[in-house]
């Protein structure tokens, strides 16, 4: 296969998925409504918690919020795309899209474009509603990079993740193995208060928890400080590589039956 | 059509109902669980939220264990909703509109199911909060009007979701409704007492969302003890969600049976 056949077919599959997601609210709704809702419930009814003792991230609890809100809408992007996936195995439409596509690598790349859209979309939005509700971002354009890098590599690595698991399973009922982790991986981390204030063993886990970096980094960039950026970075392209392996012997899988 | 007949009609729906909700393991699992992986989660996360001046308690953990209960009752909503609209699509209520069944015992056998995972997720909930250490307030006696207002708040939901359910005769418009739902839960109380809320749009929202009031009427059960204030408000919110939701579900219920 040329490589304008492989990016044709990837085009295809990813103009495919995102006109079904802005054109039926059961897909479009729930990727975007529920960061909006976390944004909106934990910056407006928790910024008191900014006052608490050894709460010391000077961008506000605004932006504190939106650090994480920013991450959560790129990996549900990510895993909201690994539905439509099952869901495509499930109606039997991806076994036809298998014998049209000899490169079945640009069926994935098809939809992490989709992935990418969605959330790209979502974070428009939801940074939209953070600006207008008095978001300050301190850091400048180089950070701003880095920040929506890191969210970038975020949805790749959950778009992979969810993509391994129903190219797997193949049925719409792998949807809580690719959410639970998911949700797991993300509320495990410092999500409303700095490190240091977390507790007992929400503190064991974020202390082990990858995405307790990412997050870290993505807020330094917020405030204008950049810390561990390094490491943050590493970090995701490990899970992301992972991702791709995972991917790859999911595909391998679906192939295998199609 | 005598008394006892009715009460046959609804003891078979509601055994239908009951039976129905709990053969459903994705239907229970998640009602249990999802709300107590928040409560972990918040009340560790959290904990730091209570060295705020004026906050009513030294542990977040008992003061977010009645976000547990009005989570629950949201998914009530879900599986009200949903089962009845099962119902609607697989054709079973037009069977039922053949029959001298009265649509009043149609409607409390549905509402049976609803109030049997209530009770279940009222009595782990309130298990769970003894079991790692939050004391009730209010005793034995505030641990029964935790359950009683709890089932009031899942009956409440419940007949949301089965209104929504008879109005659309779809599963998709009750799953589109349960965010919403979810967002009346974030728009309220449920992470500081409403006058720590430092927001004043978020505060206003807050003051005048009904589920606050429900949070506040049983929190006050955990940490406070028996505030006459807290429980009066919880209930006649709870409560009168719960009449309008009914006189709306049985009024969409006429509809749907005239309409097969």
């Amino acid at each position: 296969m040329s490589r304008g056949g492989f990016i044709s077919v990837a085009v295809a599959v990813g103009w495919r998925n995102v006109h079904n997601y802005f054109t039926n609210p059961a897909f479009f709704l729930p990727g975007l409504l529920f960061p909006l809702f976390f944004f909106t419930a934990f910056a407006g009814g928790l910024s008191r918690v900014d006052s608490v003792p050894g709460f010391d991230f000077e961008a506000g609890y605004t932006a504190f919020v939106y650090g994480f809100v920013l991450l959560q809408a790129s990996a549900f992007g990510g895993i909201f795309t690994g539905f439509s996936v099952a869901r495509d195995f499930e109606s039997g439409f991806s076994r036809r899209l298998m014998l049209a596509a000899p490169r079945r690598g640009a069926i994935v790349v098809g939809y992490w474009i989709a992935a990418l859209t969605r959330a790209g979309f979502n974070v428009m939005v939801i940074t939209v509603v953070a600006l207008v509700s008095g978001l300050e971002i301190v850091g400048n354009g180089v950070d701003l990079v880095g920040l929506y890098s890191l969210a970038l590599l975020v949805n790749a690595a959950a778009m992979l993740f969810g993509s391994g698991v129903a190219m797997r399973l193949r049925t719409m009922q792998a949807a809580p193995a690719m959410q639970v982790p998911t949700f797991l991986i993300l509320f495990l981390a410092p999500v409303w208060v700095p490190y240091d204030l977390l507790t007992g063993w929400v503190q064991a886990a974020a202390s082990v928890n990858p995405l307790t970096l990412v997050l870290g980094a993505g807020r330094g960039f917020i405030a204008g400080d950049p810390t561990k950026v390094l490491p943050a970075f590493a970090v995701v392209a490990g899970l992301a590589t992972l991702s791709v392996l995972w991917a790859r012997g999911g595909l391998r899988s679906a192939e295998r039956v199609a | 059509m005598s008394r006892s007949t009715l009460a046959i009609q609804v003891g078979m729906l509601a055994r239908r109902s009951v039976v129905r909700t709990l053969r459903q393991p994705a239907m229970v699992i998640p009602a249990l669980t999802f709300p107590l992986l928040l409560l972990a989660i918040n009340s560790s996360g959290l904990d730091s939220a209570t060295r705020l001046p004026g906050f009513p308690s030294d542990s977040y953990f008992e003061f977010a264990l009645a976000i547990a209960f009005v989570q629950g009752a949201l998914f009530s909503a879900n599986s009200a909703g949903t089962n009845v609209s099962n119902d609607v699509e697989t054709g079973f209520l037009n069977r039922l509109s053949l029959t001298p069944l009265r649509r009043v015992a149609l409607l409390l056998g549905q509402l049976a199911g609803i109030l049997a995972l209530g009770l279940i997720q009222a009595v782990t909930f309130l298990g769970v909060g003894l079991v790692f250490g939050a004391g009730i307030k209010a005793g034995v006696g505030g641990a029964l009007v935790i359950v009683a207002m709890s089932l009031l708040i899942s009956l409440a939901f419940g007949c949301l979701g089965a209104f929504v359910a008879l109005r659309t005769g779809s599963g998709e418009a009750v799953q589109g409704v349960f965010p919403l739902l979810f967002a009346a839960l974030f728009l309220s109380s449920m992470s500081l007492p409403r006058d720590l809320i430092e927001t004043d749009w978020f505060r206003t929202i807050a003051d005048w969302n009904p589920v606050s009031y429900m949070l506040e009427g049983i929190r006050s059960l955990v940490i406070t003890g028996w505030d006459s204030e807290a429980l009066a408000l919880g209930f006649a919110c709870a409560g009168g969600l719960a009449i309008v939701t009914l006189a709306a579900t049985s009024s969409a219920l006429r509809t749907r049976m005239v309409r097969t």
